[in-house]
């Protein structure tokens, strides 16, 4: 029933509700914003990866023309007694404090009423430290006597981090495991055993307005402006941190200029909201494009998989060691070690699997969530090994996988059923879109033709909360309070389709309220690709809520049912003039029961799946080891479309995304140091980088979704980087097993597998 | 401290500034004209582009000081004072060339200044090789490409100046 769409709000391609602001460049951003007395901030930073600090000058700072205040963490201990934040662990604290753990931590902060006066005052600063040993690789990390914390914290409100409490010695954040039926058997039963390690490097988000928040001090308490895809996360740790309650911080939030995971947790919310208490004016940080690689980064992965397989193709067995580089601080590197660890597997039928996931301290910037959450990295690994194992029993890719598959109905490894997850249809709809079945027009001569399917999946992250209020003026027109954040993904509008289609207006009728904590509910964040169930779910109850209400204000003022009289003249009747609202409201949270500590075994391990499938065609110099993808299709499950067009933008979106990271993304590090810091060296992709695409969704519906919708963000990236990968095997015959896929790379692999290797670099 | 005046989306505009003080600041934090934005600083995004004298310049390459007398348009300058779009600015909208949005006011430019240099007919090559300087993060550009071409024709039929308000 949830299908039926009635209205034509739902699944129309509406434009954007704010096209026109962004369009004509009067869209709110944090980094438009100027208080009256604002200081701005400039972060003096660590200069080496790991070191005790043995003392700070500020001096010369403070004494330069114009500087207000140069602060470090002994000043923020007076108004923040425990100044440690995060999400997962309490480990990363607003200032260094007695050690840095890499390079480009924030060590001392000078204020000034001229930011050119802050960064010139900033160069000033001489810090020395006694350097200690560090460890940079995620592998060396279980076992390296280099230690990145001298203790462990966990935040005390998990209950499955209670174990790492205090724990010594150790770089292990979150050990997850999983185990299902028999593997020793599986393996000593197989006909064939496979084994593969694949990596991938450190990449970042990049977003085209970098980090900034704004603290100021109020009469009540804080409020912070801060271009942050989780307002209500800051409120609640920021109130932590402070030690008051929720409702003396105020967290605001206009459009982002992109997010992508990085803009998740605390940033630079503790830090300027510190600032704000000790100078008591407001404080703006805005950190510039190559301060982002020292605030977060996608985790660098080592991933060893292990397959036991039948001599027709069937895998029936699967062991995989996962190794997470999580950098110096745990940020949710922990929860992408497990949430996301538990599909390491792929989306695979195997009835004995062991899962072995590591999420490891290093002495690098710390690493976090980009637009997959884990996922990108644990499919460039199964679906290249996929087909490693297809064309080593000399079956076809497709046929391979067909196989395989999860199906509907199916058990994944946690035991949790398949449900409404299009993994086949995704499957078949790449492979009719590449022709697989056709024959393949390969070239002669140097340059080489390929080409390679792959498909992924990814469990929502659970269990996590939305809560959405609609209200209908006296006029009848309807505004939606979320504090789900729009950075581009479209949610203003997906919202405003769903309250429109249940209050049957126009979706541009419908006013959207961005997040202000002390205007919007709750709402866990706008990450993994959780709003448009979540909070669309919430918004759709909430709506109907607020129909449910109107009803009962026309029972209660007397005007039949069915009647199609106006709103406002509803809110006339009773309160004689135009007066009055009407709030609906909802809240939801789905079902969920947690792992259990030693098996990784549940039975409802997320409420909704989501797919992704690509293609990929290449062109492979056999001269250069340059790779040219001549066509990129991109399929994913997104349930049914609220938006069509924004729908195949995000796809297309995140599989350009995820192009950047196959073939030219990678930071780049000499003994912790990044040596590509900067837009002109870390090369995202331009115009003319990009390969032709095709970008579509599967005709599929989430039963329980907002109209059968389900999230979309990150599907387009899941399968991009092992098709290719799978097609330049297919082109030349050489295996690429660690992300980025440079021409040096494939060179290279080339003349080893002619028998006349390249001597390293 | 210096003094500059020049004319920006047809007024003129006088400032006391540092020498230091780029384009984009000027525009920016003394005119409080915040569609302009800064992506990189570098010179690589593209996300602070301008019209001055007509030309496409990333406003984060020059100083304040060095447009005496220039002729500035932002993207503030584009639309009609009615509050009707430019048509490049309504090809955006309807072709769903934006996400985030932070890129666009400069992309909007670049497409416009494209406009003025090849014409209202640009095909996909002419499209992707001129926004080469354009940084989107978001997109996947494919929608920018039909909006820029959908723009192009457009403008062709509008009264709306290729260069506005000069
Ligand atoms: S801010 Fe000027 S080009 Fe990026
Ligand atoms: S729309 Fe976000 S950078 Fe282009």
């Amino acid at each position: 029933m949830n299908k039926i769409m009635r209205h034509g709000q739902v699944g129309r391609s509406a434009p954007r509700l704010e096209a026109r602001e962004k369009a004509t460049g009067r869209a709110e951003y944090v980094h438009n914003l100027r208080l009256p007395g604002m200081l701005y901030g400039k972060i003096f930073r660590s200069t080496i990866p790991h070191g005790r600090i043995r003392s700070i000058d500020v001096s010369a700072a403070a004494a330069h023309p114009g500087v207000y205040r140069v602060i470090t963490a002994a000043d923020v201990a007076k108004v923040v007694p425990n100044p440690y934040y995060g999400p997962a662990f309490h480990d990363q604290p607003i200032l260094a404090i007695d050690k840095v753990h890499h390079v480009g931590e924030p060590v001392a902060v000078v204020l000034a009423t001229d930011p050119h006066v802050a960064e010139e005052a900033a160069a000033l600063i001489v810090a020395q430290y006694d350097e200690l040993p560090a460890v940079y690789d995620e592998v060396e990390a279980m076992t390296s006597k280099a230690v990145v914390h001298d203790v462990l914290k966990p935040a005390g409100t998990f209950p499955d981090l209670k174990h790492l409490q205090g724990k010594t010695d150790t770089n292990v954040a979150l050990d997850f495991h999983l185990r299902r039926g028999d593997v020793a058997k599986a393996f000593a039963e197989a006909d064939h055993v496979f084994e593969h390690t694949f990596r991938t490097k450190a990449v970042l988000h990049l977003p085209l307005e970098p980090f900034v928040s704004v603290a100021e001090t109020t009469g009540s308490g804080l409020t912070i402006h801060t271009a942050s895809q989780s307002p209500s996360f800051v409120r609640i740790e920021i109130a932590r941190l402070l030690g008051w309650p929720e409702n003396r911080v105020r967290v605001k939030v206009p459009y982002l200029g992109g997010g992508f995971g990085a803009k998740l947790y605390i940033k630079l919310e503790a830090l300027v909201a510190a600032l704000a208490l000790i100078v008591n004016r407001p404080v703006k940080i805005a950190l510039t494009m190559e301060e982002q690689f020292f605030t977060l980064t996608k985790h660098a992965s080592t991933f060893r998989i292990k397959s036991a397989v039948s001599k027709d193709g069937k895998i029936t067995g699967r062991e995989c060691e996962v190794w997470w580089n999580g950098g110096a601080y745990a940020d949710i590197g922990p929860r992408i070690t497990q949430k996301s660890g538990f599909t390491a597997p792929g989306p695979y039928d195997i009835d004995n699997v062991t899962i072995d996931s590591y999420s490891l301290y290093t002495n690098l910037t710390p690493a976090g969530a980009l637009r997959g959450f884990g996922i990108p990295q644990l499919v460039w690994a199964y679906e290249s090994h996929a087909d490693m194992i297809a064309r080593a029993l000399k079956l076809d890719p497709l046929a391979f996988r067909r196989k395989n598959i999860l199906r509907e109905g199916n058990a994944q490894a946690t035991g949790t059923i398949m449900r409404d997850a299009a993994i086949e249809a995704v499957l078949e709809q790449v492979s009719a879109r590449m022709d697989w079945e056709k024959p393949f027009a390969r070239s002669s001569g140097s340059v080489k033709r390929g080409r390679g399917i792959a498909i992924g999946f990814k469990a929502s992250i659970s269990p996590t909360t939305s809560v959405a209020i609609v209200n209908v003026a006296a006029d009848g027109s309807a505004t939606l309070y979320c504090s789900t954040v729009d950075m581009g993904q479209g949610s203003d509008t997906a919202n405003a389709q769903i309250v429109a289609e249940v209050l049957s207006i126009e979706a541009e009728a419908v006013r959207i309220v961005h997040p202000d904590t002390d205007v919007t509910p709750y709402d866990m964040a706008t990450l993994g690709s959780r709003s448009l169930y979540h909070m669309g779910n919430a918004v759709r109850l909430a709506a109907q809520d607020a129909k449910a209400k109107l009803a009962d204000l026309a029972r209660e003022v007397g005007v039949p049912e069915g009647s199609n009289i106006p709103i406002a003249e509803l809110f006339v009747k009773k309160y004689k003039m135009q007066a009055g609202n009407i709030i609906g409201t909802a809240s939801y949270i789905p079902s969920y029961v947690p792992p259990e500590a030693e098996t990784g075994q549940t039975p409802n391990a997320t409420p909704f799946w989501m797919v992704g499938g690509a293609g990929a065609e290449v062109e492979v110099d056999t001269e250069t080891g340059h790779v040219r993808v001549t066509r990129l299709v991109n399929v994913g499950d997104v349930g049914t479309l609220i938006n069509p067009r924004i729908v195949a933008t995000q796809l297309s979106g995140a599989a350009v995304m995820q192009y950047g990271f196959t073939m030219q993304e990678q930071i780049e590090t000499d003994g912790g140091q990044i040596t590509n810091a900067s837009f002109a060296d870390y090369k995202i992709p331009s115009i003319l980088d990009i390969p032709p695409m095709e970008s579509e969704a599967v005709d599929a519906e989430q039963h329980d979704g907002p109209f059968g919708a389900k999230g979309v963000g990150e599907s387009g990236t899941f399968a991009v980087s092992p098709a290719i990968a799978n097609a330049i095997d297919d082109a030349v015959g050489v295996r690429i097993s660690e992300l980025p896929i440079t021409p040096e790379a494939v060179y290279r692999a080339i003349r080893a597998r002619n028998g006349d290797p390249l001597e390293d670099a | 401290m210096a003094a500059v005046a020049m004319t920006v989306n047809g007024k003129a505009v006088t400032g006391d500034v540092d020498p230091r003080t780029l384009l984009v600041q000027f525009v920016r934090e003394h005119l409080r004209l915040t569609g302009t934005h800064v992506g990189c600083d570098t010179s690589q995004c593209g996300a602070c582009l301008v019209h001055v004298d007509g030309k496409a310049i990333k406003s984060c390459t020059v100083f304040a000081w060095q447009l005496e007398g220039a002729n500035v348009t932002t993207i503030e300058g584009i639309a009609d004072p009615s509050g009707k779009l430019h048509p490049m600015q309504e090809a955006f909208r309807d072709n769903h060339g934006l996400q985030c949005g932070y890129c666009t006011p400069g992309m909007i430019m670049s497409a416009i200044d494209m406009v003025n240099r090849k014409g209202n007919d640009l095909d996909d090559h002419t499209i992707r090789q001129e926004l080469d300087g354009n940084i989107c993060r978001c997109t996947g550009y494919h929608n920018i490409v039909k909006a820029v071409a959908a723009g192009a024709k457009a403008m062709k039929g509008s009264s709306a100046p290729a260069q506005a308000a000069e």
